[in-house]
């Protein structure tokens, strides 16, 4: 490594060298003698164009954009860097996976709500829990009161999650729960309900969130310092590398970083440094690169900027087959692959006028379908106000079926290839993240980054600058403040009613009082024995506590009293 | 009123405001907005941090002197939490401390939460302007009522 420095500096020196530098002569005439004289004779006025990355964007791209090598930078579909896609046929093979994130009230409105989607078409399962349980508290708990099955659904003990999954066969789906802090505990549920089912663990596929980093960095919702979570996803890890080989353990997220403020260029850049400490920590932990990186998967965010987005996907994959290879010793075509689920933004749609917001979902759902997305959600219209009604949640799953049928643009793999201002874009943000990177690694990696704050702080100043942009009405938000109505016609939207609560504070009742109390006193002891012990693994101890019927307050309360708390440094 | 403390000093001092989530509920980019604005705007801005407790909330109001609590919920707990705040404000006979609201509150929330004296209940896409100028108008007659009670 030059100057001493490590392999992020490097990089980055070697992609900021091939991009050129100055335009050919060809441009300069053509400025000179047609583009100038006719924003003269037109009286054009001169308007920024700048990215949410705040990345200038010129009136023309042209093969002088690019760098020499530029056809190796893309390669083929199927091929590393993998910049045109991880499969060799992509959506004519077999289109993307149609996965409607889901999930409010009690288990049995959202069993009914994911067989309304698999009946309407939909093929793979995501589950949404409510705010209490992301933070494990039982619905009982004093804290959890008024906020039961309001932004997902609540899960206290694997009762409710019986009720979730009844009448849908394991095998038959693959399922993603969003869920980070008790990842582990979700995890050990949705294993034993697949045991219940007869089904043995090699067999079941899906996808846990288990990207804690990004917890400290966006979506604020942690139990202990993140050293301990760190260490219990190390054991999901470890674990499900050797039992569930089809267990995706962690999706690595930027989605809630670019929900939380950032521009696409550091939602892309952290979240690769999230996925490089992940790729670290499974090396640390004795597992054989080529066997584990196969299942980390990625989520990205697919905003408004149509072309942003696209490139952004396309960097994301050449950076991580690069770094999977160069820097981790990756021999593996599928441990180069990043392999990734999008959501459309929330943070775009509006309050305001909102059945606006579906041409918004579209048009970000397009992007991520010509970024190679491997399975996507579309948001409903009324996100801003609520979780999606029947209606709005079929007109969203309605638009991917559109592009997927109507539309033809997966007629061809990576049809943008080769566009000379795609091709840039995706060049210049991949110099983009290479310079956080180098930034990162100079602090002493991402851990040390996120916990002294830098990262957080970095999101906080993006999100300002946008809100006083958006202010000043450089930043158009259509019908938000540009095209404005007086009066707004309010939409039917989903309301959680009391009785969710008081049923599942009933079922939870009747958990306690039928469970074997020295079957869970056992489990919730060895559980505590195995945490305290770090060279212990404790997924079996939490496949146990759930299989007796602990609840997800009591197995995270013994975390709480061995690991304590975490307050998170000041950003603002 | 404690010692040490006159009129002028509450005069001279820009509106003190406590930006607080008082459910479980880690939203908070909007939050972190505000911080900025209403400091931006000359405000004197304090945040409760992640997952205080209504009571929690209450105490470091107290504690701090300030003349506005603007809580932010984005989880649908607003008509729980928020009223929790507001009943315990009522219980401890606060009445010069202001609450505002704010966060995905539907519309036929806003009536039931004004009669619980919590105000704005400002949704997605609201001009920081003027929560901006609600907050300023919440904070001079909270502090209109703190010399009164001098």
């Amino acid at each position: 490594m030059e100057d001493g420095k490590g392999f992020w500096h490097s990089k980055l020196n070697e992609v900021q060298k091939r991009m050129p530098s100055s335009e050919n002569e060809d441009i300069e005439r053509w400025r000179k003698q047609t583009l100038e004289p006719w924003e003269k004779s037109t009286n054009c006025e001169p308007v920024e164009h700048v990215n949410s990355s705040s990345i200038e964007i010129k009136e023309l791209y042209t093969e002088s954009d690019l760098p020499h090598g530029q056809k190796e930078l893309l390669g083929y579909p199927g091929e590393y860097p993998f910049t045109r896609g991880v499969y060799p046929n992509m959506y004519r093979g077999k289109p993307w996976t149609m996965r409607m994130f889901s999930g409010f009230g009690t288990p049995e409105d959202t069993n009914a709500r994911l067989k309304y989607l698999i009946s309407h078409g939909e093929t793979g399962l995501s589950i949404a829990f409510d705010m209490p349980t992301l933070y494990a508290y039982d619905c009982d708990n004093k804290r959890s009161d008024g906020e039961i099955g309001k932004c997902g659904v609540n899960v206290s003990s694997l009762k409710d999650m019986e009720v979730i999954f009844d009448g849908i066969d394991l095998s038959k789906v693959t399922t993603s729960m969003t869920i980070n802090a008790p990842a582990a505990v979700l995890t050990a549920m949705y294993f034993a309900i697949a045991k219940k089912q007869g089904l043995s663990l090699a067999s079941i596929g899906g996808t846990v969130q288990a990207d804690i980093l990004k917890e400290y960095i966006a979506q604020k919702e942690w139990i202990y310092p993140p050293e301990a979570h760190i260490r219990i996803i190390r054991d999901m890890m470890v674990y499900c590398t050797e039992n569930v080989p089809k267990w995706n353990y962690i999706s690595i997220s930027g989605y809630h970083i670019r929900e939380a403020g950032s521009s696409a260029v550091q939602e892309l850049a952290f979240t690769l440094a999230d996925g490089f400490y992940y790729v670290e920590m499974g090396k640390a932990a004795g597992l054989d690169v080529d066997k584990f990186a196969p299942r980390l998967s990625f989520f990205f965010n697919s905003s408004i900027n149509f072309f942003e987005e696209i490139a952004k996907m396309r960097a994301a994959r050449r950076i991580w087959a690069t770094a999977l290879k160069e820097k981790y010793g990756a021999r593996s075509k599928r441990a180069m692959m990043l392999r990734f689920h999008t959501q459309t933004s929330g943070y775009t749609l509006t309050w305001q006028q909102p059945h606006i917001n579906i041409i918004r979902t579209a048009f970000e759902g397009l992007a991520a379908v010509l970024g190679g997305t491997q399975s996507l959600h579309t948001n409903s219209y009324d996100e801003a106000m609520a979780l999606p009604s029947e209606e709005a949640v079929k007109v969203a799953l309605r638009t991917q079926q559109i592009i997927a049928e109507e539309t033809g643009v997966t007629d061809t793999v990576d049809p943008l290839a080769g566009s000379y201002y795609v091709e840039w874009l995706t060049n210049k943000i991949e110099e983009e993240a290479y310079r956080y990177f180098d930034k990162i690694e100079s602090m002493g990696g991402i851990l040390e980054a996120v916990k002294n704050g830098y990262i957080q702080r970095e999101i906080a100043s993006t999100s300002y600058r946008r809100q006083k942009r958006i202010e000043e009405g450089r930043e158009v938000m259509v019908g938000a403040n540009k095209y404005v109505e007086a009066e707004e016609k309010p939409i039917s939207i989903l309301r959680i009613p009391r009785e969710a609560q008081e049923i599942q504070i009933k079922r939870l009742r009747d958990v306690k009082a039928t469970r074997d109390r020295d079957r869970v006193e056992g489990a919730l002891g060895r559980l505590r024995k195995a945490m305290e012990n770090p060279d212990e693994n404790v997924m079996p101890y939490l496949i146990e506590a759930v299989e007796a019927y602990a609840t997800l307050e009591e197995i995270s309360n013994v975390g709480r009293e061995v690991y304590g708390g975490w307050k998170e440094p000041i950003i603002i | 009123m404690a010692a040490g403390k006159n009129q002028s000093s509450y005069k001279q001092r820009p509106p003190k405001i406590l930006l607080a989530k008082p459910g479980i509920d880690g939203h908070d980019r909007g939050v972190l907005v505000l911080a900025r604005a209403f400091r931006d705007a000359g405000m004197e801005v304090l945040y409760a941090g992640l997952l205080p407790t209504p009571e929690e909330v209450i105490d470091t109001a107290v504690n701090e002197d300030v003349d506005v609590i603007a809580m932010s919920l984005l989880n649908g707990a607003h008509l729980t939490v928020f009223k929790r705040v507001a009943d315990l404000m009522k219980e401890r006979g606060i009445d010069d401390i202001a609450l505002v609201g704010g966060g995905t509150i539907p519309e036929e929330d806003k009536p039931a939460l004004e009669a619980m004296g919590i105000t704005g209940n400002y949704g997605p896409g609201t001009p920081l302007s003027i929560i901006i100028e609600h907050v300023q108008r919440r904070s001079a007659e909270a502090r209109k009522k703190k010399m009164e009670q001098d």
